[in-house]
């Protein structure tokens, strides 16, 4: 087990790489801690599984470095970085049967033989396999080839990080939770450094401590679930995370206050801007409609009844707007929309900015 | 429910029906109809019941024939799948040499049987063949012709030249076909080279190697053309293969119901082969079929 620094990490897969566009992942600069669940999240293409095999090995980096307990590996194969990656589709030896899948990394390491029929039948028992120990590997289900994709990383213990490059799929939605939860179980046991790359929001809040969101081979904001959730760095992530996303609304700052069109909308704090470029992000659980007339006039477009929550689409001065209602609320006649205003944060191209700068 | 019942449909068949017909039922049967029976011309025809077929099976050219089948399509087997597994794999995954790789390997398939029978000759003759002037160059007799050594070399050359390539075409589509996350997951399980070839190679290409291992089979069980070209059969018998015989026998001595036994004792021993094969090698290493599941 390690920490894992990335020391101004860059990629490209271009010889020559000339602008800032040319890089499919940019200057990254970042420490995993031992032992810590970790998800990358972005939408496809934003540069997540090209970390993840410079992490592993698979692709040398065109710059900076990466170390493992400070010590640089950057070029060094990945056998010999001592990692295991499980990948999107299942990978198994389908000629051997489960415990040989299991066996094989130990084999190549030259493991004792008692020490790996050992660790093959814990790890057997670990991911609930055996009654299915003898057969051969090619016949099981998907899930299951991916328990042995994952068993062969696991039962090297002394791996220094796991990672998983979008392993849930090809699997079954109801196998899914049962999986992630597998793997939550075995990180709280075994404490392993693990990466999880993902697009999917939900998987990636569940597993990790922390999510990496990248977007365009850039890392916009690392953060715990709440933070990601109450104050997402940049806009993208606002939208990006939670469902339905943030509302991202352009807007002109003044001070302590936001004006939207011809509309005034209190901020909780002071600003002072002089970006080119500036919006207020406010998340549909914060946004709630009444009848009083005290809010600001809207108009709904349309309701969508999701079970528990209805999804209002309103439209505020030709902008967007979503409101999240509880499954008992109804939408009042003649609306008026409010904003809880500690729950504002402004974005200036499209960066969060904190009150008072 | 009433179904429209409609005999038209039958008109959609009938093509099939024809060309089958007229490419595999008529000619079968007029074979097995030959088969049992003797003539002798003014298309009279005489029951001979199995007399023919004793007559295969009792004879010794017969048998000698089936021997030199067998044992060609064993040496041409035992030379062209390893040979055609070890090109392949080293063959380009991606890349500008792709396609040419391709075309050189596709080259010796384009050529016509019989052309790829005469150029061995010609490249084989120690006169003005360049093999065979090359070889005499440096001190060896070499005589196809009248060598019995020589003209097995020279054949089991030439076919290993024809159809090697097959073996590495189909080899590589089924190489190139794996993903790369394989490769990724056995680099870092640590595996070497010969067990990505073992267990992750070799498994994958599996079903395409059974196909040319058949294709392959079949074809050097019932090759006729080239040695045909090259020796003609000779020197003495010792290039005489079953198609051969079978050609002599029915065109050049006319004698009908031998041949006719002869043919689908031929096509039966091909048939039962090929069952035999695939039904092995397409069960080998697979456990309990009721559980398999396709992927």
């Amino acid at each position: 087990m390690a920490s894992i620094t990335l020391d101004k990490l860059a990629h490209s897969y271009s010889a020559n790489p000339k602008t800032d566009a040319d890089f499919a992942l940019k200057e990254i600069d970042y420490q995993w801690e031992d032992g810590g669940a970790y998800a990358l999240l972005g939408p496809s293409g934003c540069g997540k599984t090209t970390l993840l095999n410079i992490i592993s090995g698979l692709l040398v980096p065109s710059k900076g470095h990466i170390r493992f307990d400070g010590q640089d590996v950057t070029h060094l194969q990945p056998e010999q970085r001592n990692i295991a990656q499980v990948f999107q589709f299942p990978v198994i030896y389908d000629t051997m049967t489960v415990r040989e899948n299991l066996a094989f990394p130990l084999i190549n390491r030259r493991v004792p033989r008692d020490e790996i029929a050992r660790r093959v039948s814990d790890m057997i028992d670990v991911l609930d396999l055996s009654d299915k120990a003898d057969r051969k590997a090619r016949g099981l289900t998907a899930d299951e080839k991916q328990k042995i994709s994952l068993g062969r990383g696991l039962v090297r213990y002394d791996v220094n990080a796991i990672l998983f490059d979008e392993p849930l799929t090809v699997i079954d939605p109801h196998m899914k939770w049962q999986l992630r939860t597998k793997l939550k179980d075995l990180h709280r046991q075994l404490g392993h450094t693990m990466i999880y790359v993902t697009h999917d929001q939900t998987e990636a809040l569940t597993f990790a401590d922390k999510v990496v969101v990248m977007y365009e081979g850039e890392v916009v904001q690392i953060g715990t679930p709440e933070e990601l959730f109450n104050e997402p760095a940049h806009t993208f992530v606002g939208y990006f995370i939670g469902s339905p996303g943030m509302n991202v609304i352009p807007c002109e700052i003044d001070g302590k206050t936001a004006k939207v069109g011809d509309l005034r909308i209190d901020l909780p704090a002071g600003y002072k801007t002089s970006a080119s470029k500036s919006e207020l992000g406010i998340r549909p659980e914060f946004v709630s409609l009444s009848s009083d007339g005290s809010g600001l006039p809207v108009q709904i477009d349309a309701v969508e009844n999701i079970g528990r929550f209805k999804i209002v689409r309103a439209n505020l001065q030709g902008h967007a707007i979503n409101a999240l209602l509880k499954e008992h609320e109804n939408v009042p006649a003649d609306p008026t929309l409010s904003f809880e205003t500690a729950r504002i944060n402004v974005y200036e191209n499209s960066h969060l900015v904190r009150a008072g700068g | 429910m009433d179904k429209p019942y409609n005999n038209k449909a039958w008109f959609f068949v009938i093509p099939v029906f024809v060309l089958v017909a007229l490419s595999a039922v008529i000619p079968i049967m007029t074979v097995i109809n030959y088969s049992f029976q003797d003539t002798f011309g003014n298309n009279q025809f005489f029951w001979a019941g199995t007399e023919w077929f004793q007559d295969v099976l009792r004879s010794d050219r017969f048998w000698d024939a089936l021997a030199r089948n067998l044992l060609f399509s064993f040496i041409i087997l035992s030379i062209e799948i390893p040979l055609g597994i070890a090109i392949a794999l080293t063959m380009p995954k991606k890349g500008i040499w792709v396609p040419v790789c391709l075309v050189l390997m596709a080259l010796p398939l384009l050529i016509p049987w019989n052309v790829v029978g005469t150029i061995w000759q010609i490249f084989g003759r120690a006169d003005i063949g360049l093999l065979g002037h090359t070889i005499e160059q440096l001190g060896f007799e070499y005589n196809y012709a009248s060598n019995v050594l020589h003209a097995w070399l020279t054949i089991i050359l030439m076919d290993v030249w024809h159809w090697t390539s097959l073996v590495v075409l189909l080899c590589y589509a089924g190489l190139v076909s794996i993903p790369e996350a394989y490769y990724q997951a056995a680099k870092i399980d640590g595996a070497s080279k010969w067990s990505v070839f073992r267990y992750i190679q070799l498994p994958k290409i599996r079903g395409v190697l059974i196909i040319a291992f058949l294709l392959r089979f079949m074809d050097s069980f019932m090759i006729y053309t080239e040695p045909f070209v090259l020796t003609g059969g000779g020197p003495g018998n010792s290039t005489t293969f079953m198609s051969i015989d079978l050609v002599k026998q029915a065109i050049g001595q006319f004698d009908l119901g031998p041949a006719a036994a002869m043919s689908l004792v031929y096509q039966l021993i091909v048939l039962t082969v090929c069952y035999v094969f695939f039904t092995v090698m397409s069960n080998v290493g697979v456990d309990k079929p009721d559980a398999r599941v396709e992927d």
